[in-house]
């Protein structure tokens, strides 16, 4: 176990607190940018569904996360972000002007979306939230002469200092990990400083954080603002990768899919948004298994217990209707949030701090460390 | 002219009154304890200072401003902050940032600039912090900077919120209940640092006080309120052998 002795105030302050962050954060960064080199082109192009997941991720988290704001609309933004790039592409706009304009105009919808929120708190904000998204949807629907309706729009690759970057091509995933690092980077930057620590304090009492002389609703519309253009910002890579857009995409599952990635990560960590991209990243060739692979074994184990071939038949024909029925992926979501909530409420981060933990102490560790405890309620708050 | 003023401040909630036309003033340098039987109003007139409340009817004065219509995010940068009678922590924070949302009203940045933690953000937060730490030293809370609130005892975050108000270098601080659930020595500890506040620091102390031996110890005037009314005003001896004082705490 390392034991840290702080000198100056800029111990507190950086970024990395000591020189095993860098080493291994260092080798992690090395790791993702060979890995183009080494890894498939399936898992590559998974790795960038993760970056740009975990973007969105990122942004969820600063207004659920640090902000305590709910939201069930963040596809919406997703969307807003992919349609204005797909729109600005056609007038051959250069990428980094509509990547930031995605951004920008995201980010003024979600300071919008924001003011309502100023009145709004717990399930009648979110309720508020899946509404706008829903009305984003229509109007991505509606409205042909920009967004092309039902039919959708093709994004072409893009340009990028003359060349063209494919949705395939390395330089693609180079440049959603950019925007992942420069994300996670921007927003630690922004927790260590009386924004972030506002957003917290908003979190955690309004009625202090009032009295402490920030402006909550500034803040609100703020944190709104940021995490609204962060998601606008991964919805133009979105788009790319896609090379696809139509409103079916940007539905309310989506919008939980996001929740998934921060719940099952780990709220309140920036670690949590990464872990839940991934894990969400990787649901889907599970169920792809389990729908092809799944039935074949179930079959193969009730012959070798003994069932007929023709029973064992039947029994694969009704394993494999399971597995392909409609709506089995929303019920597996279901079930892991359930999970989640009730057995590891800190996610996969919290449970990979009891990891480290446990051997750092090893053989010392209690398994009440992580026990908390509710001990003083508070008998009348001030809203 | 006084420092801090009401005049007829009263709350009300539909027909009751909590405060009723209450008018007191408070002079710079002076510890002023309010006093009174459970719901006397007390914890309701901070609140209409803090702006919690919009008060019903009456104006608060602050330095010879009229406050009674500022929001409530502008008292603290007018320089007047707050502890509260249950605590009002950021419960999922570590001591060092809850001490430094105390630092809120001081801060100067702009969100671009954070974003980018330009030097000149880093300058400002090593500011902070050395504010912040001369706090720590004042209140001995050295032991938990980077503890986090939720794993602390009662009493050690009442400190804490008493370090969070000093923190944003308060003109005048409200303190409900700074000595609720401490123990004797707590107290005497509580009582130590109130005078100091007024001695070292400069700071103007309003409480709201039911130990009647931190108040007799610590304050200068003493105003004692029942049914949302003044009672009676004065030094600590005085109010506490005013005939209507006694009547409200023991029944006439």
């Amino acid at each position: 176990m390392r034991f840290l002795f702080k000198t100056d105030y800029d111990d507190d302050i950086r970024l990395f607190p000591h020189s095993g962050y860098v080493y291994s954060y260092g080798l992690l960064l090395i790791a993702l940018l060979i890995a183009p080199y080494v890894l498939s082109s399936y898992v590559m192009s998974q790795l960038v569904f993760v970056c740009i997941y975990a973007t969105v991720g990122v942004g969820l988290m600063i207004l659920t996360g640090f902000t305590g704001q709910a939201s069930l609309g963040h596809a919406a933004f997703l969307a807003i972000g992919a349609y204005t790039a797909a729109y600005l592409q056609q007038f051959n706009v250069p990428f980094p002007v509509y990547f930031l304009a995605a951004g920008l105009l995201t980010g003024v919808v979600g300071a919008l979306v924001g003011f309502p929120a100023l009145r709004l708190q717990g399930i009648y904000l979110v309720i508020a939230t899946i509404s706008f998204a829903f009305i984003v949807e229509e109007i991505m629907a509606r409205w042909e002469s920009v967004t092309n309706g039902n039919e959708g729009m093709r994004v072409k690759a893009v340009q990028l200092l003359g060349a063209t970057v494919s949705r395939d091509d390395p330089t693609f995933y180079y440049l959603c990990l950019a925007v992942l690092v420069l994300t996670i980077v921007g927003t630690l930057n922004l927790l260590r400083s009386p924004t972030g620590r506002a957003f917290v304090a908003i979190r955690d009492s309004e009625t202090a954080a009032r009295s402490m002389g920030i402006n909550v609703s500034l803040y609100k519309v703020k944190s709104f603002a940021i995490s609204a253009a962060i998601t606008g910002f991964a919805g133009v890579l979105f788009a790319h990768k896609l090379s696809f857009i139509s409103p079916e995409m940007f539905t309310l599952q989506l919008s939980i899919e996001f929740i998934i990635v921060i719940l099952i990560g780990g709220i309140f960590s920036l670690h949590g948004a990464v872990l839940g991209a991934i894990f969400l990243v990787m649901i889907d060739p599970f169920l792809t298994y389990l729908k092809d692979d799944m039935p074949g074994v179930i079959a193969g184990i009730a012959a070798t217990l003994g069932a007929s071939p023709e029973r064992a038949g039947h029994i694969q024909d009704a394993a494999s209707a399971f597995a392909s029925a409609n709506g089995l992926k929303g019920a597996i979501y279901g079930i892991i949030i359930v999970g989640f909530v009730l057995f590891e409420p800190l996610g996969l981060y919290g449970r990979w701090l009891k990891i480290k933990l446990f051997f750092q102490l090893f053989p010392l560790y209690k398994r009440a460390t992580f026990k908390r405890q509710k001990i003083y309620v508070k008998s009348e708050r001030n809203r | 002219m006084s420092y801090f003023r009401a005049e007829n401040l009263s709350l009300h909630f539909g027909g009751l009154k909590a405060v009723d036309a209450v008018s007191f003033a408070v002079e710079k340098g002076e510890i002023l304890s309010i006093i009174g039987p459970n719901g006397a109003g007390k914890s309701s007139i901070f609140n209409l200072i803090s702006r919690i409340y919009p008060p019903t009817s009456g104006r608060i004065f602050f330095e010879d401003q009229d406050i009674t219509r500022e929001p409530a995010y502008d008292i603290a940068r007018l320089g007047i902050a707050r502890t509260f009678q249950n605590i009002e922590l950021f419960e999922n924070a570590t001591v060092l940032s809850n001490l430094l949302v105390g630092r809120h009203r001081h801060s100067t940045t702009q969100l671009w600039q954070e974003l980018l933690f330009l030097p000149s953000v880093r300058a400002n937060e090593k500011l902070h912090r050395r504010r912040v730490e001369q706090v720590i030293e004042f209140l001995d809370l050295e032991p938990y900077r980077d503890k986090l609130i939720s794993g602390l005892p009662y009493g050690v975050r009442k400190v804490i919120e008493l370090a969070r108000a000093l923190c944003s270098e308060p003109k005048l601080i409200l303190l409900d209940e700074p000595s609720s659930g401490l123990n004797v020595e707590e107290t005497d500890d509580m009582s130590f640092w109130i005078r100091d506040m007024k001695s070292e620091l400069g700071i103007t102390v309003l409480m709201v006080e039911h130990d009647m031996t931190l108040v007799n110890r610590v304050s200068d005037r003493v105003i004692a309120l029942n049914y949302g009314r003044v009672l009676a005003m004065g030094s600590p001896s005085e109010v506490q052998h005013h005939p209507d004082v006694v009547a409200a705490y023991l029944g006439a």
